[in-house]
């Protein structure tokens, strides 16, 4: 992956800040709506709440055509392989925002068959609060996803952690996920 | 050898692959005959052969082509934008013909029935609310009524009224939803935008009311939670011709449209008896012609008091269903219009203090009001042991609760009746026989909601 | 366009009588009456206005039967099944035993209007029951739900298999004594599940 690999100093800064204003001008979702968040993320796309603004509009089927999953919805312990693996179809650089409280930490549903946080499975950028959040609320996410990608934050952020995200081993190409 | 520049135009070239071992015997090769023809400019003019076909022969070694009807498995979703949530359907198909679907769901399981066990009866509605997520005053309604029926409460007639003008304010949100959301998956992508501008006005009345846009918790054993906010007449007419103007807008974009009804009509169709035996309830079985509307043969809250038709059609196909959720719009209008005027006064919910909690202000002034207030937020309220089953029209169909009490503050068991969870099945009778793009036209007049599939 | 002659309330079609309380009670609701007639070892409760029969185990069937053919009930709406380990109390009328579990079918008659509820008592030790996915093939998936929430074989059912849960889960989560209602969430600082 081109960024990191790069060394950061005085002269790559302004190609950095040109490559992260171009990726975050223009993030396409995956279509990952799970249940009632998926009803607001589906209102934020359209007209009164517009994410066209931000070139957000499109939300792709297919994965590896998209840049961000919001994980909109309960996640429950059928679809959970089915969510990482739509995560590891998506191509670098990818973000995860994790949508409603259900995403981020099971929410009201603390039993067997929710997964307690979609971070139990993918690492996550953004988590939005709300049963469902609104789309105000949920745009106020993307725009912390968007001042994280123009400061070029995540990247730093995942070099740092112990894995996932940016930082993927080589030997996750196999298709076996690793630990994270 | 030679290759002579094709002018491949005017050159027919066709490969011939049923006597293929015949034609590798024949005496002339076609292409000798071909060079003899030539004229002295040499390859530039290719002469047609005398009294010859203008095709040329492809010799093709090998056997004739395998003569396998082979069907292919495919698999859609359950992450797919046209499955309206987790669903999977795995289909058998014969090039674009299915001849066989079997819907794989569970992807949403919450365990909510399980979380309804551990939750009192005064906690029960946020649980329920989030099953349908598209109506979930549906959800809040029969959970309601069930508790009441065991608690053998009466209810005053503001909150009956209340109850009837939010729940036909959510069918029509919902049935906006399934334009956006059907349009959007037959490639009406403007419907999308359409039917949520429409739903988000009503979403935002909702939130006047409600105090949230979605999953509201509004309706509650003992009433509603809190009154009508001031002016609310004017705020809900103003939405019934905001909705009209959309409703006559898309009747215009889309019933008329050629390429709307080459895509829906005949595609999907279901008899009467298909969908009884598959226990079909809703617009589903409405469209094959039976005018079966829980809230006409069996009514519930004040629908006797209130004066409107039940939409039904004959051919049971895709657009009749298309048809019907988008008339259902305007008969929930028309009742929204008359609970505007009959609204009755009084109280909204019931004054048994055991049930519902007093008002806020009264814990400060009255220590009985604070204990029934703790009581009912720690401990919830006890219903006497017994069972029952309530059940109501929701968008979808017919949304049944199943409430066990065994004398404690929390259900034994509480099962809802998830309309989208029966309707599925028919998709047994919709999808073979079609093409592949059908299923996706199918799937969608059904209008599952995953949540009420999986709970 | 208005569906004009089903308009009647359920309560309006039942015969008044009945006396509960005093064992057996005789059924107010005549599609009750017909039941438990034809099936002796039945037992008419009222549950807040609605007729329920508790029938035998074995007879599961028979009655689904009789309900579809004799009695015009076009629907069964909905099969789903109760766990009562727990229960400090039950509603059981005077001659039903009770098991652990029990398997309660309701049924809807658009011709007559009318519902009425079927209860049976299945014991843990042996949770079969008789499919009726033959009579009304609606139930189908209600049949594998209850099976895979509670463990309850359907004998007869054309494909049970588990339908909520994935298919490697051990388990029936909706038992009381398997899956419990609140897991310990990993979080630093967790309160203790109640």
């Amino acid at each position: 992956m081109g960024l990191e690999s790069v060394s950061h100093n005085f002269l790559t800064a302004r190609v950095e800040d040109l490559v992260n204003w171009a990726r975050k001008s223009s993030v396409w979702p995956a279509t990952f709506g799970l249940a009632c968040c998926a009803i607001e993320m589906m209102g934020a796309g359209a007209a009164h709440y517009d994410l066209s603004r931000w070139g957000m509009e499109i939300f792709r089927a297919s994965p590896r055509q998209a840049d961000l999953m919001i994980v909109a919805g309960r996640v429950s312990q059928k679809m959970a392989p089915v969510l990482r693996q739509v995560y590891d179809q998506m191509v670098e650089p990818k973000w995860v925002i994790s949508m409603g409280v259900c995403a981020s930490s099971g929410g009201m549903f603390n039993n067997y068959a929710i997964v307690q946080g979609v971070d139990q499975v993918v690492p996550v950028d953004v988590y939005v609060p709300g049963c469902p959040p609104g789309p105000e609320t949920l745009m106020h996410g993307i725009l912390t996803l968007h001042t994280q990608i123009q400061n070029g934050e995540i990247f730093k952020r995942r070099a740092a952690s112990t894995g996932g995200g940016a930082a993927i081993e080589i030997d996750q190409r196999d298709g076996v996920p690793s630990a994270v | 050898m030679t290759t002579e520049p094709k002018n491949s135009v005017d050159e027919l070239v066709e490969v011939d692959d049923t006597d293929l071992l015949e034609r590798a015997e024949l005496d002339h090769d076609p292409e000798e005959r071909r060079l003899e023809a030539q004229t002295d400019e040499g390859a530039q003019q290719l002469r047609p052969l005398a009294g010859e076909s203008r095709t040329k022969e492809l010799v093709l070694t090998g056997g004739p082509w395998p003569d396998v009807d082979d069907t292919m498995i495919l698999n859609m979703g359950p992450q797919h934008p046209s499955t309206h949530g987790v669903l999977r359907i795995m289909m058998e198909l014969d090039g674009e013909t299915v001849l066989r679907a079997k819907p794989v769901i569970g992807y949403l399981h919450t365990g909510m029935e399980k979380t309804g066990e551990e939750l009192t009866y005064v906690q029960g509605s946020t649980n329920v609310t989030r099953m349908d997520y598209a109506s979930p005053l549906s959800n809040e309604l029969v959970f309601s009524l069930a508790v009441e029926k065991l608690l053998d409460l009466e209810l005053p007639e503001r909150a009956t009224w209340i109850r009837m003008l939010l729940v036909e304010l959510n069918r029509m949100s919902s049935h906006l939803l399934f334009q956006a959301t059907n349009g959007m998956d037959l490639g009406a992508v403007s419907m999308m935008i359409y039917g949520w501008r429409e739903r988000e006005y009503t979403l935002r009345l909702l939130e006047t009311i409600t105090g949230l846009r979605m999953n509201h918790n509004f309706i509650r054993p003992g009433g509603v939670a809190a009154d009508l906010p001031d002016d609310w007449q004017h705020d809900v007419l103003e939405l019934c011709e905001q909705v009209e103007r959309g409703v006559a807008e898309y009747d215009t974009l889309l019933s008329e449209n050629p390429i709307w009804r080459e895509r829906t009509v005949g595609v999907g169709v279901i008899t009467t008896q298909e969908a009884l035996a598959l226990n079909a309830t809703g617009p589903i079985l409405r469209s094959t012609g039976f005018a079966w509307d829980l809230r006409k043969a069996q009514p519930y809250l004040a629908y006797d008091d209130v004066d409107f038709d039940v939409i039904y059609t004959t051919n049971g196909d895709v657009f009749d269903r298309y048809q019907i959720r988008l008339y259902e719009i305007l008969e929930s209008i028309k009742i929204v219009r008359q609970c505007v005027e009959h609204m009755p006064g009084g109280d909204y919910r019931v004054q048994d203090r055991k049930v519902t909690p007093p008002p806020r202000a009264r814990i400060d002034e009255s220590m009985e009001a604070l204990i029934h207030h703790f009581k009912l937020f720690t401990e919830g309220f006890r219903v006497p042991a017994g069972e029952t089953y309530v059940a109501v029209e929701s968008p979808r169909g017919e949304i049944g609760c199943y409430l066990v009490s065994d004398g404690t503050a929390k259900p034994a068991r509480l099962h809802i009746r998830g309309p989208s969870f029966y309707n599925l099945q028919s998709m047994d009778a919709m999808v073979p026989g079609g093409m592949f793009a059908d299923a996706v036209a199918v799937v969608s007049s059904i209008d599952p909601i995953m949540g009420e599939v999986d709970r | 366009m208005a569906d004009g002659d089903a308009n009647a309330r359920e309560e309006d079609h039942e015969v008044e009588g009945g006396t509960e309380g005093e064992a057996p009670a005789i059924p107010s609701d005549e599609v009750a009456a017909a039941l438990v007639e034809r099936f002796p070892d039945g037992v008419f409760a009222e549950s807040h206005g609605q007729p329920v029969v508790y029938v035998p185990l074995g007879e599961w069937h028979d009655v689904a039967a009789f309900l579809r053919d004799e009695q015009e009930f076009t629907q069964c709406v909905d099969v789903t099944g109760v766990d009562l380990l727990v229960a400090p109390s039950r509603a059981l009328p005077e001659g039903v035993t009770g098991e652990r579990f029990e398997v309660v079918a309701n049924f809807l008659s658009h011709a007559r209007n009318r519902r009425i509820r079927v209860i049976a008592q299945v014991p843990v030790d042996d949770p079969t029951i008789a499919s009726i996915t033959d009579l009304y093939p609606g139930v189908n998936f209600a049949e594998r739900e209850t099976y895979d929430l509670y463990g309850v074989e359907f004998a007869g059912h054309p494909d049970l298999a588990r339908i909520l849960m994935p298919d490697d889960w051990v388990g029936h989560p909706l038992r009381k004594d398997d899956a419990p209602a609140r897991v310990p969430v990993t979080f630093k600082g967790d309160p203790s599940p109640r």
